[in-house]
């Protein structure tokens, strides 16, 4: 379609977003006084640092560097990328909860953004007092809940436990109620973060339905982030990939799909560098896994049967524990294929900085896309595993089979595990 | 067709790094007014759910208080009023002190309590302090039940002489109290998204701050001098002394002090929504 005549739906033009590294004000006032202070007298701050790194500025960090993008009614913009790439702060952008260091953002229409299922609900109040309450957080005034409500209660599949408080919910319940309030509301633009990774596969098939139907039948406009890959194929119609605060790609959803599923640091996916990576959920970084690469590969590309040689380069920043790793693969609809573990624990010193060679075999790997994490854990005294560092994703690969007469295989029927062949005979 | 056009246009909303100093956008709360209503609500639901007694809780705790208020400060230390039932003083003194402090340190923390909240969808902030000087107002008036019935008995008995035609003015004390209330606590709520001292401080400064103001004991006990300026001073006084002098028939108005609170009040509320705007669009980096 032309789009001269189409009508826009957002327009984003030379957005950035700068955080600010380490600490935050810290809650004290005597350090800002004396930055104040020294500031007002022309002197350096005695309290900043300096960093390196072209996305790193002194204390900063942007986290989007330069967006424009225009969103057109009734699309659905799928956005992808790797972590830290930027897409929940553009979201958080979108849905105005904070606001850009630099550019505008115009929104034309209403907007609902699901960064969260069930913002606001209060365990103590019923079902039904939390829709009237999460309905008005996301805009919705009392007298059109009051008209949807039978839908509300229809689509969440709870209505026996309507009028029970929340929290004696199940986390399934719980979430159906939250997204069908969530589905039910009459905004022109709506922003999702990964929320349809809720409930069991049926209601997960039945949201993303009724989130198509919104965009092509009823002409409204979705932005949805997902790192899931079959989801966005299925709703998005076109698809946006971030990579370090920028948009590297904007067009046809499985170009970027393929895309993002090769990128590596280096364009051909052999090379990875995790300094920049976030590691939500790592409490400790005891041993940083610094960098990946792939030996002996001018891609990514791996013929299946094939052992994949990896250098992984490390840092201990605090050693004498027994370190084991492992890599959880993933295929590139999110799906869980399996896990592998180390054959044993490396010990390393504090301050050490070396490369650990792995040898990672591909035989029991269908044919496909494959995404990993790289995790290092320990073990706490009660015998668990700890992971000090996480990765996500380490690194992304191909598995081919080039064997003459191999027969394609079918992921779908077949999943992605390739178990080792059985032996068949006839008996006597 | 003409109509559709105006109403697509009034949703275009933009969004730039530049601010304006002053936004008030009292229509965008008001086509939240529903939030604000439950928001309300959810406060009251929230606190009496799983209790005994229920909202009797709202009547035990100023009844309590005031009794001991009235043992310690009025019969220990002999600092009660004169020619006013001395359990009527302190059930009304009370009862205007725990709206006000309730209207500063419920918002005291208003973004830091709602961080999980605000983090995830935008609505407009002002709608939270607005619903907590609902629900203060709410409470207050609640409490005012139960000291009316006491005043009803006294006034029966002939003890009390109020001063009817003030009791018009009385809306606007008790709303002049909540804003000036209001007004603190949004400013204090806007700094603890950077210094989280000022929770802990501003818990600690309302506890003293009652003892500036004639709430334990009428302005009529203290005699000239500096101390009595420093207590006209306070902003909560005039407001104070002005609610007892028209339900009671005891207290002393002056003038300039009401004027003064006024002034105060309204700079604190233009001044906090000024620094609530200037917070409520990049807290969340920082909180």
């Amino acid at each position: 379609m032309d789009n001269s005549i189409r009508k826009v739906a957002i327009k984003i033009e030379g957005v950035k977003k700068k955080y600010k590294l380490g600490q935050i004000g810290g809650g004290s006032l005597q350090k800002d006084l004396q930055s104040w202070w020294a500031r007002f007298r022309g002197k350096e701050d005695p309290n900043s640092r300096l960093g390196e790194g072209e996305r790193i500025k002194g204390q900063t960090f942007m986290a989007l560097n330069g967006i424009d993008l225009t969103v057109y009614k009734g699309e659905a913009l799928g956005i992808i990328g790797g972590n830290g790439a930027g897409k929940s702060t553009l979201l958080k952008l979108l849905s105005r909860v904070t606001a850009p260091t630099e550019g505008t953002i115009d929104l034309y229409g209403r907007v609902t953004s699901m960064l969260e299922v069930g913002t606001g609900f209060s365990g103590e109040m019923t079902g039904r007092e939390n829709v009237y309450l999460n309905g008005a957080i996301l805009g919705m005034t009392k007298a059109e809940i009051d008209s949807k409500m039978e839908q509300i209660i229809d689509f969440s599949e709870v209505r026996d436990f309507i009028d029970t408080p929340v929290k004696r919910y199940s986390s399934g319940m719980y979430v159906k109620l939250a997204f069908s309030v969530a589905a039910h509301l009459d905004s022109e633009i709506m922003i999702m973060d990964e929320v349809l990774a809720v409930g069991d596969m049926a209601f997960q098939k039945k949201c993303l339905d009724k989130m198509r139907d919104a965009a092509r039948k009823e002409g409204r406009t979705v932005l949805y982030v997902s790192h899931n890959m079959n989801t966005i194929r299925n709703l998005c119609d076109r698809c946006i990939v971030m990579h370090k605060g920028k948009i590297v790609y904007d067009g046809d959803t499985e170009k970027a799909i393929s895309l993002y599923m090769n990128q590596g640091n280096s364009g051909s996916g052999v090379c990875y560098d995790y300094t920049d990576i976030k590691r939500p959920g790592v409490a400790s970084m005891r041993l940083e896994l610094r960098n990946l690469r792939m030996v002996g590969r001018l891609n990514n590309t791996v013929s299946k049967g094939d052992t994949l040689e990896l250098l992984i380069g490390c840092r201990c920043n605090s050693g004498g524990n027994k370190t084991g790793f492992r890599f959880e693969i993933r295929s590139d609809n999110g799906d869980m294929v399996g896990t592998v573990f180390s054959d044993k624990s490396l010990v390393f010193a504090d301050g050490e900085e070396c490369e650990i060679r792995v040898k990672l075999p591909t035989d029991n790997i269908a044919p496909g896309r494959y995404m990993a994490v790289a995790l290092a854990y320990e073990y706490n005294s009660a015998g668990q595993q700890v992971y000090v560092d996480r990765v996500e994703p380490a690194m992304f690969f191909n598995v081919v089979n080039e064997k003459e007469g191999a027969m394609a295989w079918l992921p779908q029927y077949w999943g992605h595990v390739h178990f080792d062949d059985m032996t068949v005979e006839k008996t006597d | 067709m003409a109509d559709k056009t105006a109403a697509e246009q009034s949703r275009h909303i933009h969004i730039s790094s530049k601010r304006k100093l002053f936004t008030l956008n009292l229509g965008e709360v008001w086509r939240y007014r529903d939030l604000i209503w439950l928001f309300t609500k959810r406060s009251f639901t929230v606190t009496y759910k799983q209790t005994v007694l229920g909202p009797a809780w709202i009547f035990i705790n100023p009844l309590l208080t005031s009794l001991v208020f009235s043992v310690i400060f009025g019969d220990i230390a002999g600092l009660g009023p004169e020619g006013v039932p001395q359990l009527l003083f302190y059930m009304c003194s009370n009862g205007l002190w725990s709206y006000f402090s309730s209207c500063v340190t419920g918002n005291a923390t208003t973004f830091t309590a709602n961080a999980a909240v605000f983090g995830k969808v935008y609505f407009p902030r002002l709608t939270t302090p607005i619903s907590n000087m609902l629900s203060a107002i709410i409470r207050f008036g609640i409490q005012m039940l139960l000291t009316a019935c006491l005043f009803v008995y006294y006034l029966a008995n002939g003890a009390v002489t109020p001063h009817w035609w003030a009791w018009a003015l009385l809306p606007i004390v008790v709303l002049h109290l909540g804003l000036l209330g209001m007004g603190v606590g949004i400013i204090v709520s806007s700094l603890t998204t950077k210094y989280r001292d000022l929770a802990v401080l501003i818990s600690f400064c309302v506890q003293l701050w009652m003892y500036a103001t004639p709430i334990v004991y009428p302005m009529a006990q203290i005699e000239g001098g500096a101390l009595k300026t420093a207590i006209a001073l306070n902003p909560v006084t005039a407001p104070v002394e002005l609610f007892r002098y028209a339900f009671l028939g005891q207290g002393t108005v002056a003038v300039e002090g009401l004027v003064l609170s006024v002034v105060l009040t309204l700079l604190c509320v233009i001044f906090g929504i000024m620094i609530f705007n200037r917070v409520e669009k990049t807290f969340m980096d920082t909180v």
